[in-house]
């Protein structure tokens, strides 16, 4: 059984717009740290709207376990909206700072080619160190981790992650038809009753 | 950072009221009066000072029923919800007094009991500071409650207030807690007057009515043969009890309820076929497994319902009908998904529905019945053994009742015991913790309930551990005057646990033998009357003596100490695995 959850298992993108609110954080991660799911990459961000943020979430789950949690995290009141995707579906970036002794860039060519050949750009130089910065998938930047390390790498960091949904035709378009309707109009013969995935279901 | 966004309420008076300048709490006490609040059940404290100074002026317009402890507080807030269909109101202190509220929220999010909690917090400077009596009230509570809020201005009170009632009562309602630093409290501020909240951007109580599912739904149960509905509190809370049933008896389709659902249809309704799950009715569980359209109606497939989900009612096309969309799909997969309100979506339901009756499969049900009369309900009921059992008790009871009295029921033997034979005339008659499974409940729910509908007759069937986990709460009984009859039930074990330990232990009887006190003597104590009952000969007139009493009265009954409570699905057995011994 195990196997079989191991097979269906795989990341997945969360992607929520809320109201920016003291607590919320807490309150969305809780839903995961409940059901012992370990959140692999947070990043909260404005979004394209003024006032509405956006939570970019990784986790390794089944699309199942997903479903449900997105169902949990869109009853939290001061949550609009929680899309989960593939990473088929999005778009993703994450970025990542690597700090090098100088003098080592500055004696071997190799280093340099490396850093070329990685797509690094210089962020800052020092007598001392120089930084460096790349933005790609998880591979790549691990990939230039292995690359620096014989070199003398002092220091790595990388972000979280953040994706853009492929399929998404903004969110501010949402967010109108969603102000629009007032909770205790007639919605039955709402227009956009048939549109399936298109209408808001909170 | 922080928000109320200004677009979530409206102000309630014309715009040129003049502008008052108010202290925070006297604004909160004003907020309650535009909300309606006639009760409140609280606790003083250092932190909820001000709130408490400012109530003192308006003691003639709202009544402060003052608890023995805070979880009984808001436990009996749970009740007057519960029995009014009203927002439950709990004053509390800060550090102490709001973390006893957390077994009250744990039980009101998962019973979706609307409440609005205040809690005092340390002034604003001091948060942080491990101050006295500080507490992260507002992290600890976030898992349960429906919303939170820390208030460290005096202006957002109107304004946080409303939202939190609108967020308290509407969708699937819930327990809301405000926690209000000192400071906010005594600030003055200016008063624009209070404000009504309608519309929140980020929250839809109610989702969109889908009317193809609405059809689907339809045509799956005019074409079944054996449909079977299942109902929950969903019923209740909607309000929507004539709509239930005008849909169940349109359709012919038998109904069974969930422990929280009981009380929305008659108990002698003649569909009513009885109760679900762990020590729910033989037919509605075996059936559950047998039926072509199981039709769920504002329930959430508790696992005490479902027993093993992955040999539940697979036969089945599954039709949910739910409030909350993350209900749809969680525990069951449904066929057909019928989101919204019951009250909206039941009356387009039946509608649509063909006018039908399932003579033969509502028989089966009453079949399955006389087997478990035969085999558990007369000797639970009409015992011919020298013992007293909690069944006989509860059939005595609703012969004086009538089935006209509000039971309210603590946790354990006692209650399922109490709900599976209880007579229940009308809706909101049964008060119990359904999903958190709270002992101490009962007492202090039902001290709530009479308050929340004070002419009604209230009894709180406890048993013998229960009882003692909140029996200070006699004291708010004797101060408020409140008119209670508690019924004991004391087989002097903590008797569910013991039958698993029976069952499913060898018998190893470990620390399951609770000893009690002289209940009556206490009661005198607290100048409540009362008697206690060990032969069957008083049994009648006991109760009898009990109902009739003026004001509270406790009367206490020795049952068999080593009873079972059957039938029975045990634990990760199936719904069609249910003994009946």
């Amino acid at each position: 059984m195990s196997s079989q959850n191991h097979i269906e298992r795989q990341e997945y993108n969360i992607t929520v717009y809320t109201e920016n609110q003291i607590g919320l954080l807490n309150r969305i991660a809780i839903i995961f740290s409940r059901r012992k799911i370990n959140i692999e990459s947070l990043n909260t961000s404005p979004s394209e709207i003024e006032g509405i943020h956006r939570f970019n979430i990784v986790i390794h789950e089944t699309e199942e376990v997903v479903r449900k949690i997105c169902g949990q995290i869109e009853k939290q009141v001061e949550v609009l909206k929680a899309y989960y995707n593939t990473n088929e579906d999005v778009i993703w970036q994450e970025m990542a700072l690597y700090k090098v002794p100088t003098e080592v860039i500055a004696e071997k060519a190799l280093v340099e080619r490396l850093l070329r050949e990685n797509g690094a750009r210089v962020v800052v130089i020092r007598k001392d160190y120089t930084v460096f910065e790349t933005t790609g998938h998880r591979e790549e930047t691990d990939n230039l981790i292995k690359v620096l390390q014989p070199f003398g790498l002092i220091e790595f960091v990388r972000s979280a992650r953040i994706a853009i949904i492929k399929a998404s035709d903004g969110f501010n378009r949402k967010l109108r038809e969603f102000e629009k309707r007032e909770p205790h109009q007639e919605v039955v013969e709402n227009e956009y009753l048939n549109s399936r995935d298109k209408v808001f279901t909170m | 950072m922080k928000q109320v966004t200004s677009n979530t309420t409206t102000p309630v008076a014309e715009p040129k009221k003049e502008v008052k300048s108010l202290s925070g709490a006297e604004a909160l006490i004003l907020s309650l009066l535009e909300e309606e609040v006639e009760h409140i059940f609280g606790y003083p404290g250092g932190a909820i000072m001000p709130v408490y100074d400012a109530l003192y002026d308006y003691n003639d317009r709202v009544e402060h029923i003052l608890v023995r402890h805070e979880q009984g507080g808001i436990h009996a807030a749970q009740g007057y919800a519960r029995s009014s269909g009203r927002v439950g109101v709990v004053f509390a202190t800060s550090g102490p007094g709001a973390t006893n509220l957390i077994t009250g929220l744990a039980d009101a999010l998962i019973d979706s009991t609307p409440l609005v909690c205040i809690t005092g917090q340390v002034y604003a400077h001091l948060l942080g500071t491990d101050a006295f009596q500080e507490a992260d009230v507002i992290s600890i509570t976030a898992p349960v409650t429906k919303w939170n809020y820390q208030v460290t201005n005096a202006d957002e009170i109107p304004e946080v207030l409303a939202k939190a009632f609108y967020i308290a009562k509407s969708g699937r309602p819930g327990p809301v807690l405000i926690d209000i630093t000192k400071n906010a409290q005594l600030q003055k501020f200016d008063f624009a007057g209070c404000k009504r909240c309608d519309h929140i951007r980020s929250y839809r109580p109610k989702p969109l009515v889908r009317k193809e599912y609405i059809e689907q739904a339809a045509e799956l149960i005019n074409k079944a043969e054996k449909p079977f509905v299942i109902w929950g509190q969903g019923v209740i809370l909607g309000s929507a009890e004539q709509e239930f049933k005008a849909f169940i008896e349109k359709a012919g389709i038998p109904a069974a309820w969930t422990i929280m659902g009981a009380g929305a249809l008659p108990s002698d309704h003649n569909q009513n076929v009885g109760m679900l799950g762990m020590h729910g009715n033989y037919g509605p569980n075996v059936l559950t497994n047998e039926c072509d359209v199981l039709i769920a109606i504002g329930m959430r497939f508790d696992d005490r319902v479902t027993g093993r989900l992955d040999k539940y009612a697979k036969q089945a096309k599954v039709i949910h009908l739910d409030i909350d969309p993350s209900e749809i799909d969680k525990n069951v997969k449904t066929t057909v998904p019928v989101w919204g309100d019951c009250k909206e979506t039941l009356p387009m339901l039946t509608q649509l529905v063909e006018q039908k009756r399932h003579e033969a499969w509502l028989q089966k049900f009453k079949d399955y019945y006389q087997q478990e009369v035969d085999a558990v309900i007369r000797e639970e009921l009409f015992p011919t053994s020298d013992g007293m059992t909690m069944g006989e008790v509860i059939q005595q009871l609703n012969e004086i009742t009538g089935g006209e009295a509000i039971v309210v029921t603590d946790v354990g033997q006692h209650q399922m015991v109490a709900c599976r034979y209880a007579k229940l005339n009308h809706t909101r008659s049964n008060i119990t913790s359904g999903g958190l499974g709270t002992m101490g409940f009962a007492l202090p729910a039902a001290i709530g309930a009479k308050v929340g509908a004070p002419a009604r007759t209230v009894v709180a069937v406890i048993g013998d551990g229960g009882f003692q986990m909140t029996l200070q709460e006699m004291g708010t009984i004797m101060q408020s005057n409140i008119d209670v009859k508690i019924l004991i039930l004391n087989n002097q074990f903590l008797g569910m646990v013991r039958q698993w330990q029976e069952l499913f232990h060898d018998r190893r009887y470990s620390f399951v033998n609770i000893q009690s006190p002289d209940y009556v003597q206490v009661a005198k104590g607290y100048g409540i009357s009362g008697q206690k009952v060990s032969e069957r000969e008083g049994l009648k007139a006991g109760l009898q003596e009990m109902l009739s009493h003026k004001g509270s009265y406790l009367l206490e009954v020795m049952v068999t100490r080593e009873n079972n409570v059957f039938p029975m699905v045990p634990q990760g057995c199936s719904v069609s695995e249910i003994r009946l011994q």
